[in-house]
């Protein structure tokens, strides 16, 4: 029995572009191919490798919920050579897709807990994909709230869904901006996304929080949520690193023993602790 | 269970041309300009007499430096991706050293962990390897101290101890048995003579379990920087090392038509780790070169319950600055753990 | 004075926070050691098997860090030292020069014209199997040197040992890390081989040194150093000047003067 070629890719067609923020975009991706599009599934957390055919491939969390089939989306700022790539691409090109690759935030575990989610600027994407799907199962948990920042107006990404969970009564939705990041029109709060989640005390009392940011942000809002009494092992983030094969071969997306692309990219903050900080 | 024999050094001859007319390929360190090397043999008198190791490792015949793993056609909106095939040639290694041949097993863990890599898989199935006991070392070698010996059995399908007169020959493996099959008459009873007494003495220079788990308590110590000041983040180390496997995946494309290609890459080099954002986790040699170690004697052990190093010293012979993999790994098990 | 006794002074002073020399190494080798200490100074050993350049350390960050560094300094690596200063990538105060005595003591040179000074006393001179080997590769037809290096480069795996080696190739970022656009393939397939080698070369042209540790990095014996010197050469014989001659050198292929020959104008 011959084995497949893993890292071969599915052909994915760009099926919808939004331009999430400047140099941020979201692409809605459809399988070329019908029966690979039936056979697929994944679960929230998981991420996969996408290519720019003649530039090479990029590692995105897949930005959609698994509860919405027919499709993937995944979110990405232009940096570099694929990314570069891939922001020139338009609506019915062919771009590839090897995935789910990754570990899974384990939403089963948190039924009837109250959910906070906590995310800046480009980092909101793989929490998106996870508010949705646990949107589309509200029944199972109690209270949602959303605390998410960017540096500016401009920078927050998934606007029209920003707007769609505000006006939802089923999820507590803050969103601020940076001091100096707001416009005369802005409505939500202005503060960085530490100060806001301080203020906003969230109690820790069977509640889990996802936490996804950058660097910084999260250096400064681990140390909130460990004095409102959350633990760390209801403290949920994801990880990166770069990556080239996803599968745990290629040997660069290590952290400490841990392999970003096969334990993480979710780890709770318990697991964090054990592991180095080589990321 | 292996079978023992006697294999003279005129028989290799034959044993040589049986397995030429089975259609494979014979690769075998010979000397060139004062190096050995594996290169294609057709007989035993083009094979290096007088050599401890090769330089490079065999590691390439399962693990090549370039492999093809994909290519596509695109315009008009279309691409058409085409899976490539491992060109799998069948060989036979011919004079592999016990510690190298121990090595394909920890390419192996790696390559088969959770999803199987078909490149290697096919490549490995083609290879056979005669595996050649060592009867002398140098002092980069320290296979016995990485649960290895001068006449360890790991990994080969059938094994030469040399003796006056040519070889005594264990079959080790399925493939063993049918190599002596391609020439048996060559193959005569083994007489059973002592194989310790016959090989290269290795004293074991560190106590490597020790070692393995004093690790985690070391990470944050400034002994690996300090290892580290020589090193000058080249890939030498890794590229001839026959457990390092870390690889790089490369785009080569023009606008009609491309291929992504599977290199080989080093965990030594800045670029390794290197986000786009310009963050990188391992920004200094000496994190790089912990990471080597403890990918190595840390986390081989704890995901795949073997060592990452095979003691057979081409990275402490390969290195332009001589990091002598074996005095620092002692000097890591001496260290003392701060509290 | 000693390299040893010298070493031990100067870091019991103040004068310098580290010193890099050679020890004792594998099966007779020689290998660069850091001395931070007077007793990490008795390490230290200086003989003919002593070779590397060391002015490689002294533009990588880590070395920095530990501050300002005596190096022991054959001609190789005061020529070295000067071509850094001319390309403004070490500044005078950071580095002390010990230039390696013909009675295997060390010497003292402060400031780059001390350097200048002592290396105008003796003529830069390659080995002479080098000279044997480029005068060999000289007389080739150019079919045959590129057989040559043809068969020479099928070796290459990309290691960088070479790169890493030179005390020249000090970009944070080289041509070969640039993705966008990725100037030479990464790979070591024929191609990547060949372009990487040709940039290199390339690039050395007016810069190397002829130390030669590129060659003597190389785990496969390509004798790479020997398209560097070429490079050297010809930019000598071409336009009169030597790499790591002088602490103030313009680079010979971005410069021209008036009086530069015209003789590829036919």
């Amino acid at each position: 029995m011959s084995d497949q070629n893993i890292y071969l890719p599915y052909l994915m067609r760009i099926a919808r572009i939004t331009q999430e923020a400047p140099g941020v975009r979201t692409f809605r991706l459809e399988f070329v191919d019908d029966t690979a599009a039936k056979a697929f599934s994944f679960r929230t957390g998981q991420f996969g490798l996408y290519s720019a055919f003649g530039e090479g491939e990029s590692t995105f969390c897949i930005a959609s919920s698994p509860t919405r089939e027919g499709y993937i989306e995944c979110t990405f700022r232009e940096v570099g050579r694929v990314t570069g790539s891939l922001a020139d691409k338009e609506v019915g090109d062919i771009m590839g897709f090897r995935g789910p690759y990754g570990n899974v935030f384990p939403i089963e575990d948190w039924k009837g807990k109250n959910l906070i989610f906590i995310a800046g600027g480009i980092a909101l994407p793989p929490l998106r994909s996870v508010i949705w799907n646990c949107l589309d199962l509200r029944e199972w948990f109690k209270d949602i709230s959303i605390v998410y920042g960017a540096r500016t107006v401009a920078d927050l990404v998934y606007k029209d869904e920003l707007k769609e969970w505000e006006r939802r009564d089923d999820v507590n939705l803050v969103c601020t901006v940076d001091p100096g990041g707001e416009t005369p029109d802005w409505t939500g709060k202005v503060g960085f996304v530490p100060h806001v989640v301080e203020a906003l005390a969230p109690a820790p009392a069977n509640t889990v929080a996802l936490v996804c940011g950058p660097p910084i942000m999260i250096k400064l809002t681990l140390p909130v949520l460990a004095k409102l009494g959350f633990q760390p092992d209801s403290i949920f983030t994801t990880l990166e690193n770069r990556m080239k094969c996803g599968l745990g071969k290629c040997g660069r997306c290590n952290t400490g023993s841990s392999y970003v692309c096969k334990d993480g990219p979710v780890y709770t903050l318990a697991q964090l602790q054990q592991l180095p900080a080589e990321y | 269970m292996a079978d023992t024999y006697h294999l003279s050094s005129a028989s290799l001859d034959a044993l040589f041309a049986a397995i030429l007319a089975d259609g494979r390929r014979i690769l075998a360190p010979t000397d060139r300009d004062g190096r050995t090397e594996l290169n294609p043999v057709t007989t035993p008198a083009q094979v290096a007499k007088d050599y401890v190791q090769t330089a490079l490792s065999a590691k390439g015949t399962v693990f090549p430096r370039v492999e093809q793993l994909l290519s596509y056609r695109t315009g008009q909106g279309q691409v058409e991706l085409t899976d490539a095939e491992p060109k799998a040639v069948p060989t036979v290694l011919f004079g592999i050293r016990p510690c190298e041949a121990a090595g394909f097993q920890a390419l192996d863990a790696v390559f088969n962990w959770d999803s199987r890599d078909k490149y290697f898989n096919a490549r490995l199935a083609q290879v056979t390897v005669i595996g050649v006991a060592c009867t002398r070392s140098d002092d980069a070698c320290f296979c016995t101290s990485v649960g290895g010996d001068p006449g360890s059995e790991k990994g080969s399908d059938l094994l030469l101890i040399p003796v006056a007169g040519g070889y005594l020959a264990e079959a080790l493996t399925d493939k063993g048995k049918a190599l002596v099959a391609l020439a048996p008459d060559q193959f005569k009873p083994g007489d059973g003579a002592d194989k310790v007494a016959l090989l290269a003495q290795v004293p074991a220079a560190f106590d490597q379990p020790a070692l393995t788990a004093q690790l985690p308590a070391l990470f944050d110590s400034p002994l690996w920087a300090d290892q580290a000041l020589r090193c000058v983040g080249c890939g030498a180390c890794a590229f001839v090392c026959p457990t390092c496997v870390c690889f790089d995946l490369q785009e080569e494309a023009d606008p009609k038509a491309g291929r992504r290609l599977r290199a080989w890459d080093s965990c030594g080099f800045r670029l390794f780790t290197l986000h786009a954002s310009g963050h990188n986790p391992r920004d200094t040699q000496g994190q790089r070169w912990r990471q080597r170690v403890y990918h190595k004697f840390s986390y081989y052990p704890e995901r795949y319950g073997m060592l990452g190093c095979v003691g057979c010293g081409k990275c402490t012979r390969a290195c332009p600055v001589d990091m002598n993999l074996r005095e620092h790994l002692t000097e890591a098990a001496q260290a003392q753990v701060k509290a | 004075m000693e390299l040893r006794e010298k070493a031990k002074q100067l870091l019991e002073a103040g004068t310098v926070k580290a010193v890099l020399g050679f020890e004792a190494g594998t099966h007779g080798r020689r290998r660069p050691a850091f001395a931070r200490s007077a007793e990490q100074a008795g390490r230290l050993v200086l003989d003919d098997g002593c070779r590397q350049n060391l002015a490689s350390y002294v533009t990588r960050k880590e070395i920095k860090r530990l501050g300002r560094l005596a190096v022991a300094a054959r001609p190789e690596t005061l020529r070295a030292l000067l071509q850094l200063l001319a390309e403004r990538q070490v500044r005078e105060e950071d580095v002390l020069a010990l230039a390696v005595d013909a009675d295997g003591g060390v010497t003292e040179l402060a400031t780059a014209q001390a350097v200048e000074e002592r290396l105008a006393t003796e003529a830069q001179v390659i080995p002479a199997e080098d000279r044997a080997m480029l005068d060999r590769l000289a007389a080739m037809s150019r079919e045959e040197r590129w057989a040559f290096w043809q068969g020479e480069l099928s070796r290459c795996v990309k290691c960088y040992a070479c790169r890493s080696s030179c005390p020249m190739c000090y970009c944070e970022q080289c041509t070969m890390d640039c993705n966008r656009p990725q100037w030479v393939p990464v790979p070591s397939h024929p191609l990547g081989n060949l372009e990487y080698h040709q940039v290199r070369a390339m690039h050395l042209a007016g810069r190397c040194v002829q130390c030669g540790d590129c060659g003597r990095a190389c785990p496969v014996g390509i004798p790479v150093h020997l398209l560097t010197f070429t490079a050297e050469e010809s930019v000598h014989s071409q336009f009169g000047q030597r790499a790591g001659s002088s602490a103030k050198l313009d680079y010979a292929l971005s410069t021209f003067r008036p009086d530069d020959k015209e003789s590829f104008i036919r």
